[in-house]
């Protein structure tokens, strides 16, 4: 230990244990805005205290009885005391049997927490952004001041942001709960949301000058392998855990070395990560093993999983990719799957029958300035030996696009599909 | 990061005797804690010395060594591979591996390469064996 500074075992130890910390505290006081507050002063005890007096045995449970002693003044000096154990008593009549019998699968009353406070940070009422920022405050661990830093925001904002979800959620009264049935779908849903939100702004960021975030990534990745211990038998959940872990398998592939995108079947599979791709098949497996409905991140998973098998890009299997995209089409009919499908189709079953599709979507609004619709009618087109029509879809394509280096490559082909006639 | 955990091995590990019932429950909770947090990736115990084999390399001879090997201090009892979000997260993990007879052991953890740290020795030619070596495995992991 010697030579190790105190303050980064602290941080440490705030990593592994402090969203179980605050979940054990919300479970006592019944609030996570305060919850947090009183997790924030035992950190702020053992940062005062353990440079001192070393650091305890078990650094976990010191925070948490430090946490809970400075509960138990605060409701006791605070006139809200008695709100607080009507509030108890009510919720204890809220609970539903479903809450037991979701949690089922953790026997640690910790886990049970743990759940409580995931649902409660990503609860529907708050915006989209306030529920990514609260959980990654709440349940990775992350200091405002990481969370400005991955997503390019100001330290204020993020703060502020994640006040006005604790006041949200303490004005309307949010049980620390577990869902019940027949509300758990949606609340189900929405976490699952955030946590890829949080994936995806890893995996393709936004803004600024990297084309990838992963530290963003694995905080969603640890989520996922969270919830999925916390709720095994949704089957969606391992389907969300599967599908990351296959996207982020190819992170390395993704990039060329000038820092161009490589589309998915011109990449070297042999920079692959190959952990992760047995992992996200296994997680895959689990989602099926489960029996339960299956949506559309399994569908999705299930669609990363036919490239990840392929051994070479000509190996994959596209017949079974278009029947997963029917699926996906059935359960979130988008133009955007729609698209998608459409490639798939050409390549299972050629470009006349992909023209068919993309003929259709020509006439929807949504995707009018949407620059993959005439790529693909391009490339469809060139197949067919149709180059004047080709050059045309390319040139549109290089209009619509926001990205220079995509224009100038859109811009390339359609010279080529010129010099063909 | 990745961190690889080496478990060094004892004497007892490399006379072979199997791990007592309570450290048994106590390694397999702890393994369960590690993937519930989400930092497991992978992780095996290694039969002792006296199963393994070792090859050495001089010039264009290769000689093939039977165990049991000497240096028990220096051989491996077992390993895992771990996500977490540095080094200090790694070290706060394994203060935490159950001990419950107190016996003298040592864990040794090391950042794990990224393919980047290679640079241009790690060709794509030699990815490409890498992955066809690693893909030779079942998928189950």
């Amino acid at each position: 230990m010697a030579g190790r500074d105190v303050t980064r075992t602290i941080e440490a130890v705030w990593r592994i244990e402090s969203a179980r910390l605050i979940a054990g505290v919300a479970h006592q006081v019944r609030d996570v805005a305060l919850a947090e507050d009183l997790a924030q002063e035992a950190l702020v005890a053992a940062l005062e205290q353990w440079p001192e007096s070393g650091v305890p045995d078990n650094p976990g449970a010191w925070l948490m009885a430090t946490a809970k002693h400075r509960g138990i003044d605060r409701l006791r000096r605070a006139e809200v005391h008695q709100r607080k154990i009507e509030e108890l008593g009510r919720e204890a009549e809220l609970r539903s049997p479903a809450d037991d019998d979701l949690a089922a699968g953790a026997d640690d009353p910790f886990d049970d927490d743990l759940l409580r406070l995931i649902f409660t940070a990503c609860h529907p009422l708050l915006p989209t952004n306030a529920r990514v920022a609260l959980t990654l405050r709440l349940l990775c661990g992350l200091t405002t001041r990481e969370i400005a830093r991955a997503y390019l925001s100001s330290e204020s904002a993020v703060a502020q942001r994640i006040v006005r979800a604790k006041r949200t959620l303490s004005a309307a009264r949010v049980p620390f709960a577990v869902p019940g049935r027949r509300e758990l779908n949606e609340r189900l849903a929405s976490v699952l949301e955030v946590v890829y939100l949080i994936f995806n702004e890893g995996y393709s960021a936004t803004a600024g000058e990297r084309l990838i975030r992963p530290e963003l990534m694995e905080e969603a990745l640890r989520l996922g392998r969270i919830l999925a211990e916390l709720l095994p038998r949704q089957a969606e959940v391992h389907g969300l855990v599967a599908l990351m872990e296959l996207q982020a398998s190819r992170t390395r592939a993704r990039i060329s070395p000038s820092g161009n995108q490589v589309l998915l079947l011109d990449q070297d599979r042999s920079r692959w990560d190959w952990l992760l791709v047995g992992r996200g098949l296994a997680a895959l497996e689990r989602a099926y093993a489960t029996g339960g409905p299956i949506g559309p991140y399994t569908l999705q998973a299930g669609i990363a999983a036919c490239h990840a098998r392929a051994r070479a890009a000509e190996d994959t299997d596209w017949e079974r990719i278009v029947a997963l995209y029917d699926g996906l089409a059935q359960l979130m009919p988008s133009p955007v799957v729609e698209l998608n499908r459409a490639i798939a189709v050409g390549m299972a079953f050629g470009p006349q029958a992909a023209l068919e599709i993309v003929n259709r979507l020509q006439e929807e609004p949504a995707l009018d300035s949407y620059h993959l619709l005439p790529t693909v009618r391009g490339d469809l087109l060139e197949k067919l030996g149709r180059p004047a029509e080709a050059r045309a879809e390319f040139e549109r394509a290089a209009r619509l696009t926001p990205n220079s280096r995509q224009r100038v490559a859109l811009l390339d082909r359609a010279a080529a599909c010129a010099s063909q006639r | 990061m990745r961190v690889m955990v080496l478990i060094k091995a004892t004497e007892q590990s490399e006379a072979g005797e199997m791990p007592s019932q309570e450290l048994l429950e106590q390694m397999t909770a702890f393994n369960e804690e590690l993937v519930r947090a989400g930092v497991m990736l992978d992780g095996e115990g290694l039969h002792p010395s006296s199963t393994g084999v070792r090859v050495e390399f001089s010039g264009s001879e290769r000689k093939v060594i039977d165990g049991p090997f000497a240096e028990t201090k220096e051989l491996l009892g077992g390993y895992w591979l771990w996500q977490v979000k540095s080094m200090d997260e790694a070290i706060e993990w394994v203060k935490r591996i159950p001990n419950p007879t107190g016996e003298h052991g040592v864990v040794e953890l090391r950042p794990v390469f990224e393919a980047e740290d290679f640079g241009e020795e790690f060709t794509p030619e030699l990815r490409e064996r890498e992955r066809q070596l690693r893909t030779q495995t079942p998928e189950s992991a």
